[in-house]
């Protein structure tokens, strides 16, 4: 065997383990997200599911003025943890929409009761549809869109008070 | 004080691993005779290990809680062979046994060795040691089991449902056994090449270890993938999941290794390719204690997800597989060739064998790394699953195959005889298979009709060797050889038959209604409630029949409360041909359970086929060691 | 029998892990009636990943989103699309990672020679060995 097909096998190891020490420094980011930022938001029409808060469709999304689409569910832990930090935000004049992901009316309406609603609309998702049409894996997620229905930025979990600021400059950046 | 006392063992092996080490140095550079001394210290490091470990077995046998393990896996109301086996139901402990395995086999080569060299055997011993003292050195270091818990818990966390399984039994030792097995041949390789000894007497002193390893990982593996299949709810057997394939791959470079030592010891041929493979297969079993432990690809088996344990273990690999290497690279032309072959030989054969397993290996190590070199230079995430592995090993395996059938039949060095009209009739059955699988199984992938005709020829072509022979004067290690083959025929026509004609039922039943499934009518006669020592269920009767008799299976929906899981028990019913696999859902607001039923005609020959594989084997096993025992009995 | 199905309900009411407040999506848990068009959906989901597991398809997955894409799948299929659609259809909204089997993208290429490299690399290793042998 000549040298070259000795060696060979010596460099394929480095190799391996560089790449092995290169994971074990980077970790792998377990986050999935939408590969839809900077794309247009699929159409769709969502019926209401509480009274007095109207259903959500793709075309609300593009009325010229940039929003926030927040998908969340009753049934969901770090939502209730987000909800003052929608309401704060909401309270400085950002326009929230809402999708109840996989939820009843009874239990949307007592989560808004409880938590306050900061949502202009509220559409329902019973079957993850939307969810799966806009490249989303989980609650609570938000997606900021600009004026003309193209997804700017994704928030994969709950927003926190600290991303506040950030968000209300994005969208004022967005006009 | 057992806690203790187990903790205490662990030190002093490391410490006599470390002289050991020292002195098998000292021994193979000429200094000094310590060949009494190396021997009696793998020896005693061995016996250490073992009783660690039975002490670690004592502490989750009493459910000991102020050991921080037995706190965090252990729960006093679990059944007591669960309380045993969870001592290796994670990360701490099954290290633990990892280590009393590779302690036990430097204990057992130091004891059983007679016929090398005693240059090569202590070189050997200095070699184990260096790996004991790696593995010692983690375990002691980042992985304590014995740690204490002050003060101790007022309950343990209890076991994941999932592992409270007969198969925790049985699967996990099993495959230690097999994967550090292994090393001896690692450690045996290494100190051949540095005393410069690769020969025939090499390879008999080797061929044990390869065979009683490949024989622990074939049943692990075996064992491994039924449990998946009846404690997963699905009916599927093999996920190509990366801990899978990190069980998979010491598997295919030991299968090589196998059947190289063999050319080893009877033509004195191969030493390079033997001596790498021996490398290879244990660097093997390191690279998948490093990728189950360190968190790095994602798994539904994966225990452990710490990236700092997994640096030090890399660093442990990176030591081990570099320096063994680097050896074989340094000492690979004094390997000088062994006896000519031919290329119609069973030596060719064999190095043909050698290389489809080799790129088999190859291509399952590089389809489960891909994702993370991909993401390491692109950035870019990417899944690599069975539609890939399927398309591309699968051809290689069916060519391996027909490898099976042919090799057996050429003699050693040269075959002028037309021995391959012997598979005539294999060949025949084969191709009808074929033709009937593509005009009758339109439905079906081109692989499993590939693999059907495949079994129906392989299977009457591996007992080929056996005809014409006395049954009472054929070497026992050719009826392993026979058998060993003929399973994996079994295995491949169970495979092919699941994949072809799996018939699968999903419904929402209300109990009174019928249903059917393949050539079955099953009624679904009733849900109720149960209770067993840590969980309560829902349990379903359903009663199966097809003309004849009635089947009664019940599968049930369990749920565990130490920690919170809902698991499904799937209710299987073997038969002759087949099994009926059923499990039990949710009910939905009406009152309909959802029920899951499959028909898998022959699936359990995937199994039978693997157990088979391992009794040839051990066979082989049995008939070489009874001729090495008649040959020193001559001495 | 009501009372029975009610207390089963209140032990199944445990919470073991996030549940949402919907059942199962319609087509999660059943089979198209036409075999065909269910090989094709099976066939599918057995290819597409779990977004929310450690390594599953949707195919051998109980978590209810994988349900919710296997509602998807079936819901398509029977309505005519081509399976090569609908698996396009994900990776434009996840990306290459949500299919098991790899592209035919850039990225993917090496992994598909790399058998074929190996293949060949190895026969002339062999014919090389095999020759050598024979003189």
């Amino acid at each position: 065997m000549s040298r070259a097909f000795r060696l060979l096998p010596i460099i394929l190891l480095v190799w391996v383990l560089l790449a092995f020490a290169w994971r074990l420094i980077q970790p792998p980011d377990p986050t999935v997200r939408s590969q839809l930022v900077n794309r247009e938001v699929p159409q769709f029409v969502l019926q209401p599911l509480v009274d007095g808060v109207p259903g959500l469709t793709s075309a609300d999304l593009a009325t010229g003025e940039p929003r926030l689409l927040n998908l969340f569910g009753s049934w969901c832990v770090p939502c209730i943890g987000e909800a003052p930090v929608l309401e704060d935000l909401q309270r400085r004049g950002v326009k929230i929409d809402g999708i109840a992901i996989r939820d009843t009316a009874s239990g949307v309406s007592a989560f808004l009761r409880r938590h306050g609603n900061p949502y202009a609309r509220v559409g329902s998702d019973p079957n993850s549809n939307v969810q799966l049409a806009l490249g989303s894996a989980g609650v609570p997620e938000t997606f900021v869109v600009d004026g003309k229905g193209v997804i700017r930025r994704q928030y994969v979990g709950p927003i926190s008070s600290s991303d506040v600021s950030k968000i209300i400059v994005e969208l004022k950046e967005l006009r | 004080m057992i806690a203790e006392a187990g903790l205490a063992a662990l030190w002093l092996a490391a410490a006599l691993s470390l002289l050991g080490l020292f002195l098998s140095v000292v021994h193979v550079r000429g200094k000094l005779d310590a060949d009494r001394a190396v021997r009696s210290l793998a020896i005693v490091q061995g016996v250490l290990c073992l009783l660690a470990f039975a002490m670690l077995l004592v502490a989750f046998a009493n459910t000991d809680l102020s050991v921080a393990l037995v706190a965090e896996n252990s729960h006093s109301a679990k059944p007591l062979i669960y309380k045993i086996a969870g001592a290796w139901g994670n990360h701490e402990g099954s290290m633990l046994l990892w280590v009393t395995v590779l302690g036990l086999s430097g204990t057992a080569l130091a004891a059983f060795s007679r016929q090398l060299p005693s240059r090569t055997l202590i070189a050997a011993l200095g070699a184990q040691a260096a790996l004991a003292l790696g593995f010692h050195a983690f375990l002691l270091f980042a992985s304590n089991p014995f740690a204490r818990l002050d003060p101790p818990a007022p309950q343990g966390r209890g076991l994941n449902p999932l592992l409270q399984d007969p198969g925790l039994a049985f699967h996990p030792p099993t495959l230690y056994l097999g994967y550090v097995g292994l090393s001896v041949a690692f450690s045996l390789a290494v100190g051949a090449m540095l005393a410069g000894d690769v020969d025939r007497k090499l390879a008999r002193a080797m061929r044990p270890w390869v065979l009683g390893a490949w024989i622990f990982l074939t049943l692990g593996i075996t064992a491994g993938s039924y449990w998946a299949y009846y404690e997963l709810g699905w009916g599927g057997w093999w996920f190509w999941d990366p801990v899978e394939n990190a069980s998979l791959m010491p598997w295919l470079a030991s299968t090589a290794l196998l059947h190289s030592v063999a050319v080893l010891a009877a033509r004195n041929a191969l030493k390079a390719w033997t001596m790498m493979l021996a490398v290879i297969a244990f660097s093997m079993s390191m690279v998948g204690t490093f990728l189950v432990r360190s968190g790095i690809l994602t798994s539904v088996h994966a225990f452990a997800v710490d990236p700092t344990r997994g640096a030090f273990i890399l660093i442990l690999l990176g030591l081990y597989v570099t320096a063994a290497f680097l050896l074989f690279a340094v000492r690979a032309a004094t390997l000088r060739e062994g006896a000519p072959f031919d290329p119609v030989s069973r030596e060719a054969a064999i190095v043909v064998n050698n290389l489809l397993l080799t790129v088999i290996l190859g291509i399952v190590f590089i389809g489960t790394l891909y994702p993370l070199m991909a993401e390491a230079v692109s950035g870019e995430k990417i899944s690599v699953g069975a539609p890939y592995f399927n398309a591309v090993a699968g051809p290689l395996a069916i060519l391996l195959g027909i490898l099976l059938a042919v090799g057996p039949l050429l003699s050693w060095r040269q075959e002028k005889r037309p021995v391959l009209r012997k598979l005539a009739l294999p060949a025949l059955f084969a191709a009808t298979a074929l033709v009937i699988a593509f005009l009758a199984l339109p439905q079906a992938t081109v692989l499993a009709k590939l693999g059907l005709a495949l079994a129906a020829g392989l299977i009457p072509a591996a007992v080929l060797p056996l005809i014409g022979r006395n049954p009472l004067r054929t070497p026992l290690a050719v009826w392993g050889m026979a058998i060993a083959h003929l399973g994996a025929g079994v295995a491949v026509a169970g495979m092919a038959a699941d994949s072809a004609f799996t018939v699968e039922k999903l419904t929402a039943s209300r109990p009174g209604e019928t249903v059917s499934v393949g050539p079955w009518l099953v009624r679904f006669e009733s849900v109720a409630p149960v209770a067993g020592p840590n969980w309560t269920a829902v349990e379903a009767e359903l009663r199966a029949s097809r003309g004849g008799g009635v089947q009664i299976l019940r599968p049930q929906s369990r749920f565990f409360t130490s920690p919170p899981t809902e698991t499904n028990e799937a209710a299987i019913k073997t038969l002759l041909n087949g099994q009926l696999y059923t499990v039990l859902g949710q009910a939905d607001a009406e009152g309909r359970w959802q029920l899951r039923l499959w028909w898998k005609p022959l699936v359990t020959l995937i199994w039978f086929g693997g157990v088979l594989v391992g009794l040839g084997g051990l066979l082989a096993f049995v008939g070489h060691a009874r001729r090495a025992w008649r040959r020193r009995a001559l001495i | 029998m009501r009372a029975i199905t009610l207390a089963l309900g209140l032990m199944l009411a445990v919470p073991v892990f996030a549940q949402s407040n919907m059942p199962p999506s319609y087509w999660a848990y059943r089979q198209l009636p036409d075999a065909k068009q269910e090989a094709k959906a099976q066939a599918l989901m057995q290819e597409l990943r779990c977004l929310v597991c450690q390594g599953q398809s949707i195919a051998d997955s109980d978590a209810e989103l994988a349900g919710d894409m296997r509602d998807l799948v079936r819901r398509r299929i029977a309505a005519g699309e081509k399976p090569e659609h609908i698996r396009a259809w994900l990776i434009e909204r996840y990306g290459d990672w949500v299919s098991y089997r790899p592209s035919t993208a850039p990225i993917a290429w090496p992994l598909w020679a790399a058998p074929l490299i190996l293949l060949i690399f190895g026969a002339v290793i062999v014919a090389g060995r095999l020759k050598r042998k024979r003189s």
